[in-house]
């Protein structure tokens, strides 16, 4: 019989349904269920063209898998249970593509072990909750909640952190970055020579665990969810930062540009307690300055939208727009309902 | 067998001004060989901890302590106070190695025999069994996000056995003055990544084999009478 299958829409629905879930969640599913069930019956539309040779599956199994980009993502689940949405993303590279300097052996820990425990626990603690429905960023400051953490901030923030941390590596990487990066690194630190030097220090002098960072500072000095770190520095400048733990400058309103990991369990198998031989391996050979740099841009960008946006509210507000009187007061998220539970 | 001095402190007088001798600390001997404690511990993570990690802290407390020792000299209290955070994270990686070495024991030697008697009945007394007292360490010990370590204590004020955490170097008193540390548990990554990887319930789990309750119990007498 032949059936069309456009090869985005995919689905899967397990049921039973445990008891564990609450009655809204379970009435999203049945909804998910009928839509679904509409949707293979109906013709599909899908961009490009598609035939029954372009379908994952052959034969006869009638099992599909659904995944759409919208925010909700019924996935299998190990016993039939509906599992949530935060996704392990691979590096953008292979396991073993960085060795020597960082072996196939700590990716397999690190990313197969301690990624992977910080994702599946995220997601049991968040699946059934409002957090399930919300971007890994916006549960990390939400979770956060002004220095007081709530339990799911660390697995949130260290899912967030070693994605980014895989994301500023890349094979043959390391070397010297160019073009406005550079420029911007010679203003604010003096030379290259200068920067690296600072950063190395701030990754061999966090105490512990934890991470450092290079950020693109266009903040408000009041940052509403935390204390600002440096309320003294210009905005619109980099800077170099080191956190405890989990902690990453998106609680400061900071964007982040580069980090490096050092936790022990990043350098431990490759490097033992030699730190300091491991941060600089990893300026020498494994940063990715083209990653940094779009990273930069985009913060940028993102700073521009914001003057524009402050702007905006400022007139609004001296115009004595009472429609919106909040309009002043600056959330890092746009939901400015928020409670805090 | 021979006594050997388990916390050696040999002084080294650095007097910037001639008269004032500054106390400054060497690596204690460990009582046992580094692959003595296998396998509960590998030898490699052993000679690491020692060698390396503890020396370190004892280089950089002794540092930490001789800028003090000149900042103090000289009334310069901004100084004296920035250092303050060095000393902590250095003089107390120093202090709870110490303790931890004295800890642990190789089964031939004693490691792994539960406490008997005194601290025996208090930990009965405080826990309900000794199994309730490993659980509940093990339960604290692998919760402790990022490092620190997991205590046994005694509140000397209220005469009460605890188990604490504390994070990165933090000795017990910060945790309150009358703590005193019986038994620590180091559960930086650097205790057992080598051998147990990101597994730390499983290094939580054997570490009890080569824990030296004849010590600990000796300590809590002492620190009871």
């Amino acid at each position: 019989m032949p059936f069309w299958i456009c090869n985005k829409i995919l689905f899967t629905v397990h049921l039973p349904i445990t008891h564990a879930l609450s009655l809204p969640r379970i009435e999203k599913i049945m909804a998910a269920t009928v839509a679904a069930a509409a949707a293979i019956a109906s013709p599909l539309k899908c961009g490009g063209s598609f035939s029954s040779q372009s379908s994952p599956f052959s034969g006869s199994t009638r099992s599909f898998h659904w995944r759409n980009n919208e925010k909700q993502n019924v996935r299998k689940g190990g016993r039939g249970v509906i599992t949530a949405k935060i996704d392990l993303k691979p590096p953008p590279y292979s396991l073993d593509a960085l060795e020597p300097h960082m072996s196939r052996k700590t990716f397999e820990y690190h990313w197969g072990k301690h990624h992977r425990a910080y994702v599946d626990n995220l997601n049991k603690q968040i699946v059934g909750t409002e957090l399930d429905t919300k971007t890994l960023e916006d549960i990390i400051v939400l979770t956060f909640n002004k220095g007081d953490l709530l339990p799911p901030f660390n697995n949130a923030a260290q899912v967030w952190n070693h994605d980014f941390f895989w994301e500023s590596m890349k094979p043959g990487g390391g070397g010297k970055p160019s073009g406005e990066l550079l420029e911007l690194i010679n203003r604010d630190f003096g030379s290259f020579e200068a920067f690296v030097n600072e950063f190395k220090a701030a990754a061999a002098t966090q105490f512990g665990s934890g991470w450092a960072w290079l950020v693109y500072k266009a903040n408000r000095l009041d940052v509403g969810n935390s204390v600002n770190p440096r309320p003294s520095d210009d905005n619109k400048k980099l800077v170099i930062v080191k956190s405890p733990n989990a902690i990453n400058p998106l609680v400061w309103d900071y964007s982040p540009l580069l980090t490096i990991d050092v936790w022990e369990h990043a350098y431990y198998l490759d490097f033992q307690n030699r730190r300091p031989d491991y941060i600089s391996i990893f300026m020498e050979r494994l940063v990715s300055w083209e990653a940094v740099s779009s990273r930069l841009e985009a913060a940028k960008a993102r700073a521009v939208e914001r003057e524009k946006e402050e702007e905006r509210n400022k007139t609004e507000y001296e115009e004595g727009d009472e429609a919106n009187p909040e309009a002043v007061e600056m959330y890092l998220t746009s939901d400015a309902e928020e409670t805090d539970d | 067998m021979a006594l050997r001095t388990l916390f050696t402190r040999k002084p080294q007088i650095t007097a910037p001004l001639g008269f004032r001798g500054l106390q400054t600390f060497s690596l204690p001997d460990l009582p046992y060989d580094y692959g003595a404690l296998e396998p509960a511990i590998s030898g490699e993570i052993m000679q690491l901890h020692h060698q390396k990690h503890h020396q370190t802290y004892i280089s950089n407390y002794n540092k930490a302590l001789e800028q003090l020792d000149a900042a103090i000299t000289k009334g310069d209290a901004s100084t004296a106070v920035k250092l303050q955070s060095a000393i902590k994270f250095n003089g107390g990686g120093h202090i709870n190695h110490s303790i931890f070495w004295k800890n642990l024991a190789p089964v031939r030697e004693g490691g792994g025999e539960p406490p008997h008697e005194l601290l025996g009945w208090a930990i009965d007394t405080n826990f309900g069994s000794l199994e309730a007292l490993i659980q509940k360490m093990n339960a604290e010990g692998a919760a402790v996000q990022g490092s620190g370590w997991v205590w046994l204590g005694v509140d000397k004020e209220v005469k009460r056995l605890v188990v604490e955490t504390t994070s990165n170097q933090d000795p017990l008193v910060t945790k309150g003055a009358s703590l005193v540390p019986l038994l620590g548990i180091d559960v930086w990554e650097h205790a057992y990544y080598l051998q147990y990887k990101n597994v730390r319930p499983d290094y939580l789990k054997n570490i009890w084999k080569v824990i030296n309750w004849k010590y600990v119990s000796d300590l809590y007498a002492k620190e009871s009478s």
